[in-house]
């Protein structure tokens, strides 16, 4: 082992020794934010930020050329970290084609992200009235890229797992960002504990994971599992199946799969950059990033990936139809992204690695894109809000929205939007761009990348392939439902009508994000295949779904369909819906069509509530009865105040009582009471008479000497 | 010769008087002089005896006995006196200041 540590560590380049600096930057940048953050302007503090990413960017970069050589990668060893035994796990840095892609799509979209930031947080932390929060920001993003960047560049299983656990906490601190917000001043650090929680429940099961991989194979390196995993599966397949689906409860977990999904809508809590970043470019990403790393070890396990399919797959389907209902322009993008996940879990459980990794890539642009531009269409909102708060001629017209809303005014409602085309030009271009590439339009990145999925998926599991075809007919119908809802039509509040264009540091990002999604398809082309070549090195058969000309026009025209559907019903008919008197309107257009099944998916076909009454109800009466019964009643009541503190106190009271002032005290006082009435009798004897003195020694006289007569 | 139960008797006598005084009179002189005749009861009783078992011991008690019967008489008288002083009485009856 040792000797091909040595070998590699001549053989690799010198370029490949800059891996370390990923992490370093994005750490260096948020301790001189963290020492001097307070002192320096936001521009600054937002721009030392921007720079640490961006030099992890540059880094990545040079490491991406030097693969360019030696595409078959290296570690670069970067110092001791555990040893025990036989089992050594050193803090090494791996530099192969999949990590680098990681690391330069992290440090690329998150240097994007950041800069959007600099002009986003800027607004956010004076509408939330706590501008001093605005260095902790970047301090928790750099601590995020930085995380991150461990959990990509990682040469072994418990590395990865510490940046696992590392963008976990990034997550639930920028998710209850705003912790004195929210529902009851307590809804956000409610949201950042679901997240926790139901993140800690996939952890678990990496954790088990990564226990039963320490006994198959007796290492966490990456190289050294590879090498051994064809035995073990000869010796002990259970095993190997066991460590996938444990490895997978943990994707399910980071990457918002079916089961534990439920966390990332409520994730939306957290300022919009980082939904962005964390909750849809990177962080969640990493449980595909995990598959296709273990892929050596999913090939061998094919229940595992058969399960992580139709996960993957019912969970794209699921959250795509969850989307189509819901109002808030944040927690449609995040339905889209448990969806869209599903797709690249899906694919990187089926075995398409390449596919899902390229569909990682594209979505991390035209979702990052997404949200970003949702942040600026929020803040437009909010300026044409205030615009109208302050202006005495239109606060009239304001009341009289309140009374159609009938509630305060919220910025991310879609229901407060409409016709924002014509006043925020910028964003509604990029917002177009980037919801044409989600719809999966040719030639846009999305097309390429979700087009390789299916193509892949039709050749591996014919039934994913079909779910995952519904899901992107839907995908489709929601993204025309949001563009329509938000910028088409007539502006439907005074808010909308007010709406302005944001500050070009946030409109760059934008554009260079949308410049990605146009162009993202072309990393990996059908006969030219890029990525799939650049990743062939890092993951086990890199086979590449061949484009499938009928797969492609199918998406296509489902895609065009849905988005047809989508302009019927929030063009046309939401003309006709909005003339309707208020009390009489449905919900949304879609209602009359669909019925009752729109409540369904507007209330996330009730799974929030399922778990809230399978599980929390019953786990929090668990808590209860521990905590009152157990713990009070019988703990503090019965066995420490009824049993120590009783006990302690009859033992006292007994040794007080009869054995100190009875046995002890009596003894001494009766000895005294004993003296006093022996004297109080002797005493009479003393009459102070001298002559009766003389007659006692007279009659002891008398009785010695008739003693010593008589005897 | 007179026998010396004369003597024996005389002596218990004059030593009964001398003890009933000390029990029954009041007047401390009186009561005084009762001691000194108990003392010379016993000198009598220590002659007697000297005489008939010819031994000299007896003589020179009494002589010790007298000693100290005027070393006694001395201080006593003088203590009459300060009590006298103090109580301007000597009925030994009064003087009972250690009555317990």
């Amino acid at each position: 082992m040792f000797m091909s540590i040595n070998l590699a560590s001549e053989t690799i380049p010198t370029l490949f020794n800059l891996a370390p600096l990923v992490v370093f930057f994005p750490v260096l940048g948020l301790l001189l934010n963290i020492a001097f953050g307070r002192r320096m302007s936001e521009r600054a503090v937002g721009g030392l930020a921007s720079l640490a990413s961006g030099l992890s960017f540059v880094v990545a970069m040079l490491l991406a050329y030097a693969l360019i050589q030696h595409p078959e990668g290296g570690r670069v060893p970067f110092a001791d970290w555990i040893t025990i035994g036989e089992l050594s796990v050193p803090w090494a840095f791996r530099v192969d084609t999949l990590s680098v892609t990681m690391m330069l799509v992290v440090a690329g979209v998150g240097t994007l992200i950041h800069i959007y930031a600099i002009g986003y947080m800027h607004e956010d932390v004076r509408h939330n009235g706590d501008p001093g929060s605005y260095p902790r920001f970047f301090i928790y993003f750099n601590l995020f890229i930085a995380a991150m960047m461990v959990l990509v560049s990682a040469d072994n299983f418990l590395m990865l797992f510490v940046g696992w656990e590392g963008v976990g906490l990034c997550s639930y601190l920028l998710i209850g960002f705003w912790f004195d917000k929210g529902k009851d001043g307590l809804g956000n650090a409610i949201a950042g504990k679901k997240a926790f929680v139901v993140n800690r429940i996939g952890d678990f099961g990496l954790l088990i994971a990564l226990f039963l991989m320490f006994w198959a194979f007796g290492s966490f390196q990456f190289d050294e599992v590879v090498a051994q995993v064809e035995q073990v599966n000869q010796t002990q397949p259970g095993l190997l199946f066991a460590i996938a689906m444990f490895m997978l409860l943990g994707v399910t977990g980071k990457s918002a799969q079916i089961p534990l999904y439920v966390w990332l809508p409520d994730a939306m809590a957290g300022p919009t950059p980082v939904s962005a970043l964390i909750h849809a470019a990177t962080m969640v990403t990493a449980g595909v990033y995990l598959i296709a790393r273990s892929s050596h070890l999913f090939v061998l396990a094919p229940e595992a990936q058969t399960w992580a399919g139709f996960i993957g797959a019912t969970t794209a389907l699921l959250a795509a139809l969850m989307a189509m209902a819901q109002f808030d322009i944040k927690k449609v993008l995040a339905y889209s992204t448990i969806s869209q996940l599903g797709f690249m879990v899906a694919a990187v459980g089926m075995g398409a690695f390449i596919a899902g990794i390229f569909h990682l890539i594209t979505h991390a642009f035209f979702k990052a894109l997404l949200f970003l531009s949702a942040g600026s269409v929020i803040q437009g909102l909010e300026h044409g809000h205030h615009h109208v708060e302050h202006d005495p001629k239109l606060r009239k017209a304001k009341q009289r929205d309140h009374a159609v809303v009938g509630h305060a005014f919220d910025p991310q409602d879609m229901r407060n939007m409409g016709g924002l085309r014509h006043r925020m030009k910028t964003t509604y271009y990029v917002y177009l761009i980037g919801g044409i590439t989600l719809a999966g339009l040719p030639p846009l990145a999305a097309f390429w990348s979700k087009d390789e999925i299916l193509a892949e998926a039709q050749y591996l599991n014919p039934v994913v392939y079909g779910m995952l075809t519904i899901a992107a007919f839907f995908t489709a119908f929601y993204v025309g439902r949001q563009l329509l809802m938000v910028f088409f039509g007539e502006p439907r509040t005074e808010a909308a009508a007010h709406a302005r264009e944001n500050p070009p540091v946030m409109t760059y990002p934008l554009i260079v994000l949308a410049g990605l999604s146009l162009f993202g398809g072309l990393l990996n082309l059908p006969k030219v295949y890029t990525l799939t070549h650049w990743l062939e090195h890092a993951v086990a058969v890199p086979h590449h779904g061949e484009f499938n000309i009928l797969v492609a026009t199918i998406s296509t025209l489902l895609a065009l369909g849905a988005l047809a559907l989508s302009y019927e019903f929030y063009a046309r008919r939401y003309q006709e819906y909005l003339k309707l008197p208020k009390v009489k309107r449905p919900v949304d257009p879609l209602f009359p069509v669909v019925g009752p099944f729109f409540k369904v998916m507007q209330n996330k076909f009730y799974v929030d509530e399922l778990y809230h009454y399978v599980i929390v109800t019953p786990y929090n009466h668990l808590a209860r009865f521990l905590a009152e019964v157990i713990d009070w009643r019988f703990w503090h009541d019965w066995f420490h105040d009824v049993l120590i503190v009783g006990g302690f106190n009859r033992l006292s009271t007994f040794l007080a009582h009869p054995v100190d002032l009875g046995v002890i005290d009596g003894t001494a006082n009766g000895l005294a009471r004993l003296t006093k009435a022996l004297s109080a009798n002797l005493r009479k004897i003393e009459t102070g008479y001298v002559r009766t003195y003389a007659m006692y020694v007279f009659l002891g006289v008398v009785v010695i000497v008739g003693y010593l007569i008589i005897r | 010769m007179v026998p010396v139960y004369y003597y024996i008797g005389l002596s218990a006598v004059l030593f009964i008087i001398g003890a009933m005084g000390v029990l029954m009179r009041r007047n401390a002189i009186i009561v005084f002089m009762s001691v000194e005749l108990m003392l010379n009861a016993s000198n009598l009783a220590f002659v007697a005896f000297a005489r008939v078992h010819e031994a000299l011991s007896g003589q020179i008690f009494v002589f010790f006995v007298i000693t100290v019967a005027a070393a006694e008489v001395a201080v006593g008288l003088a203590l009459i006196v300060a009590i006298f002083h103090q109580k301007h009485t000597i009925n030994v009856d009064e003087i009972r200041a250690l009555k317990g």
